[in-house]
């Protein structure tokens, strides 16, 4: 597909040129879309229109053109972007462009350039030659960055319906407490299962639900077997896996018939005061502390695992980053690759995670909550699937499918 | 409207084919054409108690003599014509210094962007219609616009017949409008139906608008228009005009008659 944008001005509402125009472009064979119109306040007031033409090739664009140039249509100067320097460092300057999840070009000395590391809500520095342009984020951005700004010499690409007729495919971005789940698992698997062949990154980004409802035993599995990649979870997740290897409790609680131990509420805390004497998790799995688990699994698999701190978290574990900025830029660093990210049972770190990635990674996003599956939804991926379901049933169902015997 | 821009017809012929009307080898009679056009003079002087301002002829710019197509006046500031075809571009000089020396305010549109002037821009007070497509390009309405600080409407013009807009539309001071429906798209007449009740539009024939029944000259309640037009006079009579026919074959030969042969000037 080729488009151009053109622009109408003037009396266009009254003497019916905007119809005209959009008639003559339906004739010629292409199609368009309203980027804005502004109408004038009184008649003596002109109005504004500008549209995109799509057109299936570069020719009949052209065509396209030349008939509603006639008509006024002037096809809209495309300028370099402009950037301006960040006044301070963590400030971006005024009126600094502010990126979406979708594949975004910016216009440098000409040339439409891709802007790497897209993810929404961020800043795009240009380098010293106004080249490679990346996303920064608030926080990163340096006195004297050139941070583009306005909106001019910058496009985004809505996705397209992605090609592969999988579940991700057919699914949009609904979500249902009330659809029968076990396709949607299978199809998740068959991803899953390709991802692998293709050493593409799977990540998982999970709460400590998982644990407390036995999806501890299938996730370890997933991790052994090769299909998860990249792990985030906070203090809890790991800190409850670790209780469950050394006590076979999760926050005291039996995990084979449900019945509080005695003395249990401290065994998160003994757990993690454990790790803490070890100096690390890894160190802990090394010495074979640890020996069964996610954790166990994630270490002896090589699996990147970020662990981002909340305010109420006891201990923290050694490798919990305290600090959000840090954490965000740790979760950042390991998004590389990742085309596959189910978000389990965690709010926060579904929704941070959400947010880091960008439009074409698809996601699965499974709470018992339907808020969450919801939230994650909007973002406005075509390939997000909501599950509305209890996580330790969803990695099961999951694990099964790939191969796991309980 | 009462001030008025002629050209005398001492150079006029047919020296080019520039629209359908024009043949070169046919050619205009140019002693009748002299007697035409005088004719014209003295009924809008006479009759209609017009002033006529006189351009002084330049030979080898035979079109000359249509002073509605070298611009559009508002009060003291004109926006000259850019011609489309290269044979009428020699006559946008002599236009021009006439302008300076008669203290308008000259502005020109940038190069390449062609407007014909009142030949295809015409209103009233406060409602302009502008031809576009054959001779005027209609991004100098734009421009035009704003130097005069007027609304004007785009109108398509689409039959090669009607290739300015005051041949197939001419506004009156009673805000009625004699025009042609068939030289508009149905863009163009839904646009001009919208602004212009029905009562107020009076559509001309086909072989009236043949004859030019809309390239009228409308000078308070006199219309000075081309003879051959029987219906449309009824019509404009039972409006309360005094609508006067002049015979001007000659000119209709190149494809103008009594409108594109005056420019109003205020």
């Amino acid at each position: 597909m080729a488009h151009e944008t053109i622009l109408l001005h003037g009396h266009i509402i009254d003497s019916l040129l905007l119809p005209k125009v959009l008639d003559l472009i339906l004739q010629y064979g292409g199609s368009f879309e309203l980027a804005h119109v502004r109408i004038g306040k009184t008649r003596e007031e002109p109005s504004d229109a500008r549209i995109i033409v799509h057109a299936e090739s570069p020719e009949r664009l052209a065509e396209i053109i030349a008939a509603v140039q006639a008509h006024g249509a002037a096809v809209e100067k495309e300028a370099d972007c402009q950037w301006l320097e960040a006044p301070v460092d963590g400030v971006f300057p005024d009126d600094f462009y502010a990126t979406t999840h979708l594949p975004t070009e910016v216009r440098v000395h000409g040339k439409w350039v891709p802007v790497k590391g897209i993810e929404m809500d961020l800043g795009i520095r240009l380098d010293r030659d106004d080249l490679a342009p990346h996303t920064v984020p608030m926080a990163e951005v340096r006195k004297g960055d050139r941070i583009v700004v306005g909106r001019e010499g910058i496009r985004v690409t809505p996705l397209a319906r992605p090609a592969q007729l999988d579940v991700f495919g057919f699914m949009g971005a609904q979500v249902s407490s009330e659809r029968p789940h076990g396709h949607l698992i299978a199809g998740i698997a068959r991803r899953m299962q390709a991802l692998r062949k293709s050493e593409a990154k799977i990540l998982l980004a999970g709460g400590p639900a998982i644990i407390h409802g036995g999806g501890r035993e299938p996730l370890a599995w997933l991790i052994e077997a090769g299909y998860i990649h990249v792990l985030f979870c906070g203090n809890a997740l790991a800190a409850h896996d670790m209780e469950a290897h050394l006590y076979g409790t999760s926050l005291g609680l039996r995990l084979e018939g449900g019945v509080p131990s005695h003395h249990g509420h401290e065994h998160h805390l003994r757990t993690i005061n454990r790790i803490r004497a070890i100096g690390s998790i890894e160190e802990a799995v090394h010495q074979g502390v640890i020996t069964t688990g996610i954790m166990a699994a994630c270490v002896r698999r090589g699996v990147k695992v970020v662990m981002a701190g909340a305010i109420r978290d006891d201990g923290p574990l050694p490798g919990v980053i305290t600090d959000s900025v840090q954490a965000q830029a740790a979760m950042r660093a390991a998004l590389p690759g990742v085309e596959l990210a189910l978000l389990v049972a965690s709010t926060l770190h579904a929704v941070a995670t959400g947010n880091l990635l960008p439009a074409s990674v698809p996601t699965v996003c499974v709470d018992v909550n339907p808020a969450v599956p919801t939230k994650l939804a909007d973002r406005g991926s075509l390939q997000a699937i909501g599950l509305v379901m209890d996580a330790a049933s969803f990695l099961r169902e999951l694990a099964r499918q790939l191969g796991w015997k309980e | 409207m009462s001030r008025l821009l002629v050209c005398p017809p001492d150079h006029y012929r047919i020296a080019y084919e520039i629209n359908p009307w024009m043949d070169v080898k046919r050619g205009a009679d140019p002693m009748v054409a002299r007697v035409q056009w005088h004719a014209l003079v003295a009924m809008l002087e006479k009759n209609c108690g017009a002033t006529l301002e006189r351009i002084v002829p330049v030979a080898g710019l035979p079109d000359m003599v249509f002073t509605a197509n070298s611009g559009i006046v508002a009060g003291r500031t004109v926006v000259l014509s850019q011609f489309r075809y290269p044979e009428r571009r020699p006559e946008e000089p002599p236009f021009e210094r006439w302008f300076q020396e008669h203290g308008y305010q000259v502005k020109r549109l940038s190069l390449g962007l062609y407007f014909e002037g009142a030949g295809d821009m015409l209103g009233t007070r406060d409602l302009w219609f502008g031809g576009y497509l054959q001779r005027t390009d209609i991004r100098a309405y734009r421009y035009v616009g704003e130097f005069l600080g007027r609304e004007i409407l785009p109108l398509e013009l689409v039959d090669p017949r009607f290739y300015h807009l005051d041949t197939c539309f001419c506004p009156l001071s009673g805000g009625e409008v004699i025009w042609f429906p068939g030289a508009f798209d149905r863009y163009g007449q839904a646009a001009v139906k919208e602004r212009i009740p029905a009562e107020k539009r009076i559509a001309v024939p086909e072989e009236e608008a043949m004859r030019f029944a809309c390239n009228a000259v409308c000078i308070g309640k006199h219309i000075v228009i081309p003879e051959g037009c029987p219906i449309t006079m009824e019509r404009l009579e039972r409006l309360g005009y005094a609508p006067h026919a002049v015979g001007l074959s000659e000119f209709i030969k190149s494809g103008g008659a009594a409108k594109c042969l005056t420019l109003a000037l205020d």
